[in-house]
């Protein structure tokens, strides 16, 4: 059983650039473009590991830690994440409170970093990440509160496991509220359109993008292999709100879990395809009517109880 | 037999006041400044026998000595709380010692005063967590109050300086009138002032809640609870930076201890003061982030960040009193028990963070945050350590602060209950609360570090920045150290605030075994979390050096998109860079903009500046103090300055008091 636990963190370390490139296709599917592989992210990384680096003059020891800071925070979120029944190898009462400090912390550390090359663009990033990271934060906890509210508080792993059919028939409504705040969290927290546009690096409307300018070669690799992580990270926290696991047969849990996550790409590519990113001044608007989501399924539970 | 602890903890206060005097004697040599520290280092050493003695569970005994003063005997003791508390002075005050050793050496004023006051400071607030007296404790509040306000007024040339010296004084004040009511109160119904009678004395749910509200304000107003922690940002930026490394860190937690005393002599708590204490908590530390985030003085941002970090223990100690009202001993254990490590956590951090702030201004001479940046470069123990503070202060693992805020989560999610909304209403704010202060406080110190270390300089200040002295840097790499520790040492560190929990809870020990347990497993999973972070951070870092074309290196500038000559004041500033969220707040705020946007083809220099005034300050206490002030002008022609006419005030009182006293025997 131990080296099953593993499967899952390893399926997201191996797996994890795929889902950036399942995203790129839909959108090229929707621009009537043929689209580059889905194994693009692959061919990326292996190259920019083979390069040398650019680094600006202005730089300290701090843009050179913060790769790998960023990796290893998302490297290690990776193990406290469930997929169906299986427990993840690290779960204990309150991980996902280390979860969400993990990518706070990986935050920090890209922020400081596009701090380091006193850039004004990557100042601006760095700003924006910041005010929107603080204004999505709580409703990550709020919507764990359901699920708290539903199964008591224990690890991540013992609360998702007990989402079944029948839960979703008393309470569907609750869990679709906190699917869709989150789903807007993971649009967020990894820099999609409508909030931020993964693929303009030079428009004073980036974000995420703009901090990491003045990266080049293997931190540059680093950093597109922890976007991946942590667009996995929440595609995967999704998956196991909205599927009901625990009436699967356990054999059919890691395939479906596994179609899943392809889904919420799918979707996220969709979305990207479909919607215009919006004004930054609209931004706050979204992530507070997220929490108001979150808050309105508590109110609902608590109403209901 | 019984044990001398008391008499050894008696000795360790004693030392440092004995030796201060010497040093205040002796004057502004250098054999005064070490005579000084010295002292506090003897003194803190000998007062840490007693206190690992009560916190590795051995009972000491208290001292109790007959005393002339009316209400009681002079007594001594420590118990887990007070022992709890003791830590923070004796970790941070012969640090903060030798730093202000090497701070004040270029000194050019007398330092007798300021040498004297702070050993004062530290012994004052070693015995004020062994006073098992009302008296006494009043009267060692004064002296800390009274000898903390020297030290602030250290730099009393400038008119700024005085007026934060006032207002502290004034503060400090209407707190202990607010303690003098409510020791009065206690003391009559337990008919003695010891505060081993004040317990259980069976006082009527009206006046326990008096008592409270009258804790809540006395000791509120050291601790700085929002809106009562106005003297907070006037305060700490206008003393010398160990002192308010020692203040901040430190002497406001002497607050949150009086308010936990007092809880303890009320008995059974009720709901109402626990949700007080949350909302209180809740909101000091999120308008104590967003003051932060618009200030531009790097000491007054930290000031700021007291209140904030006063609000998450006030919310873990409120979570704790929920917790005894429901019954709840996994609310109780993980509330007061997150909410008393964070006091010591925040000690660690926040002196850290003052001394880092004290070494900036002593290298550049400003606090102007926007005239600074790339210190990082000049400065590399000052930066490496104020950075780890940030990271600890913004509750990040795998430092300290993330491990108290951990615990009140976790309590605040454990306590939940379906069916009690109560439960429900608390999680909401607790977590949601700390999401959004912890999310606010990051912001508010990638913004104070990267602008301040990050980038390039701004100002010839920056320019010209150096390391500071060794004597400077070793406390702060210390205490940096120890930020790492706690947060590695996690569940140990339950195992140290359990005794202080116990104290709180009252009843028997048994019921917070298991939450307790709990609380240390998912604690041993942090850690090793963390440890594993830690590991996979150096090791990703070492492939990343070894990639085959690794050693190649191009140094150039920033890319600015294609822009030719970027200068340094270009980049991002403080105040642009926390301008979405002070925009945000900014009903809360209240942040003033003076200045133009350039107009026309061929603008004119034009100037910006924003300025945020203490909101509680501008529109409640100075609207109050006008009115208080023109009620109370008719008294004025009593205070005229002929001193023989005040003594025959006094004389005229005390007959009063005699007559009164005489005609109460009758």
């Amino acid at each position: 059983m131990k080296v099953m636990h593993w499967a899952l963190p390893l399926a997201a370390w191996v797996l994890s650039p795929l889902m950036l490139g399942i995203i790129n296709r839909v959108k090229a599917f929707f621009a009537g473009r043929r689209g580059p592989s889905v194994w693009q992210l692959y061919f990326d990384l292996f190259k920019l590991l083979q390069k040398g680096s650019v680094y600006s003059r202005s730089t300290s020891i701090v843009i050179r830690v913060a790769p790998s800071a960023g990796l290893a925070c998302m490297a290690i979120c990776a193990t406290i994440l469930p997929w169906g029944e299986v427990r993840a190898p690290v779960t204990f009462t309150g991980d996902i409170v280390l979860l969400a400090y993990l990518l706070g912390l990986a935050r920090f550390a890209t922020v400081l970093a596009a701090l380091d090359t006193g850039s004004s663009f990557e100042g601006m990033g760095a700003s924006r990440e910041v005010q929107f990271a603080a204004l999505a934060e709580p409703s990550f906890f709020l919507g764990m509160l359901v699920l708290v509210l539903h199964f008591g508080f224990s690890g991540l792993s013992s609360m998702v496991s007990g989402i079944s059919l029948e839960t979703w028939q008393t309470s569907g409504v609750l869990l679709v509220l906190v699917a869709c705040s989150w789903f807007v969290l993971l649009l967020t927290e990894n820099s999609r359109i409508p909030i931020d546009d993964p693929n303009t690096h030079l428009e004073l409307t980036m974000i995420h993008e703009v901090m990491v300018l003045d990266y080049s070669g293997p931190d540059f690799a680093y950093i597109l292999y922890a976007a991946s992580l942590k667009m996995w990270i929440f595609g995967a926290l999704v998956v196991n709100l909205v599927v009901p696991m625990h009436s699967l047969l356990p054999w059919l849990q890691a395939p479906a879990f596994l179609l899943g996550m392809v889904l919420v790409m799918v979707l996220v590519g969709i979305v990207e395809s479909i919607l215009a990113r919006l004004r930054l001044q609209q931004v706050p608007k979204i992530l507070i009517g997220s929490v108001l989501l979150s808050l309105i399924a508590l109110v609902v539970k608590l109403m209901g109880s | 037999m019984r044990d001398r602890y008391m008499e050894l903890f008696i000795l360790g206060c004693s030392l440092p006041v004995v030796m201060g005097i010497g040093a205040f004697a002796i004057g502004r040599t250098r054999i005064a400044r070490w005579l000084a520290t010295l002292g506090v280092w003897l003194g803190c050493s000998v007062a840490s026998v007693p206190v690992i003695a009560v916190l590795s569970g051995q009972a000491v005994e208290p001292l109790e000595m007959a005393w002339t003063m009316p209400g009681g005997s002079l007594s001594l003791g420590l118990d887990g709380l007070s022992a709890f508390f003791c830590l923070p002075v004796l970790l941070v005050s012969p640090l903060a010692a030798l730093y202000g050793c090497a701070y004040l050496a270029g000194e050019k004023k007398p330092l007798g005063s300021v040498l004297l006051f702070y050993n004062v400071l530290t012994a004052s607030m070693l015995l004020l967590m062994a006073s098992r007296n009302a008296l006494l404790f009043l009267i060692v509040w004064e002296l800390m109050a009274v000898s903390s306000f020297f030290l602030v007024v250290f730099d009393d040339e400038h008119a700024h300086v005085r007026e934060a010296g006032w207002t502290y004084l004034i503060a400090t004040h209407i707190g202990t009138a607010a303690l003098l009511a409510l020791f009065a109160l206690l003391g009559k119904q337990a008919n003695s002032l010891d505060f081993g009678r004040m317990i259980g004395t069976g006082l009527s749910p009206v006046m326990a809640s008096v008592v409270f509200a009258l804790a809540v304000t006395g000791f509120g107003s050291k601790a700085g609870f929002i809106p009562l922690h106005v003297w907070l940002p006037e305060a700490h930026p206008a003393a010398p930076s160990h002192v308010s490394a020692m203040m901040s860190g430190v002497m406001i937690k002497t607050g949150i201890y009086g308010l936990l005393r007092v809880l303890t002599f009320l008995g059974s708590p009720s709901v109402t003061w626990g949700w007080t204490l949350v909302i209180i908590g809740v909101l000091s530390g999120i308008l104590g982030v967003a003051f932060a985030l618009a200030q531009h003085d790097l000491k007054r941002l930290l000031a700021y960040h007291s209140v904030e970090n006063i609000g998450i223990i006030a919310l873990g100690i409120g979570a704790g009193v929920l917790g005894l009202a429901w019954n709840q001993p996994a609310l109780v254990v993980l509330g007061f028990g997150g909410g008393i490590l964070h006091v010591l956590n925040h000690a660690v951090f926040k002196s850290l963070l003052f001394l880092g702030a004290g070494a900036v201004v002593h290298s550049t001479g400003t606090r102007d945050i926007d005239h600074l940046g790339g210190l990082f470069k000049s400065m590399r123990w000052t930066g490496v350590t104020f950075l780890v503070a940030s990271a600890a202060i913004s509750g990040l693992p795998p430092f300290n602060g993330f491990i108290s805020e951990f615990m009140i989560y976790v309590g605040a999610f454990s306590g939940v209950q379906a069916g009690s909304p109560g439960t429900v209403i608390l999680a909401i704010g607790a977590t949601g609360g700390l999401a959004l202060i912890g999310g606010l406080a990051a912001a508010c110190f990638a913004k104070a570090f990267g602008v301040v270390f990050l980038g390039e300089p701004r100002s010839d200040h920056a320019v010209s920045a150096h390391e500071v002295h060794a004597m400077m840097r070793w406390p702060m790499a210390i205490l940096a150290i120890t930020c790492l520790a706690i947060g590695l040492l996690a569940p140990q560190m339950v195992n140290l605030v359990i005794p202080a929990v116990q104290v709180m809870a009252g009843g028997p020990a048994a019921s917070l075994t298991e939450p307790a347990t709990t609380a240390t497993h998912s604690l041993t999973a942090v850690v090793y979390a963390s440890a594993s972070l830690l590991l996979l951070m150096v090791v990703l870092y070492l492939v990343r050096r070894h990639l085959p074309r690794a050693k190649e290196e191009t140094v150039t500038g920033t890319w600015d998109c294609g822009y030719a000559r970027p200068t340094s004041r270009m980049q991002y500033t403080a105040s642009s860079f926390a301008q979405p969220l002070t925009d945000l707040l900014r009903i809360f705020l209240g942040t003033r903009k003076h200045g133009a946007a350039p107009q026309g083809f061929f603008p004119q220099p034009t100037a910006f500046e924003t300025d945020t005034p203490d909101a509680a300050q501008e529109r409640l206490f100075a609207p109050l103090f006008r009115l208080v002030d023109r009620a109370l002008s008719p008294i004025r022609r009593m205070q005229h300055g002929r001193i023989h006419e005040y003594l025959l005030y006094i004389a005229i009182v005390l007959v009063l008091l005699l007559l009164w006293k005489a005609g109460g025997h009758q």
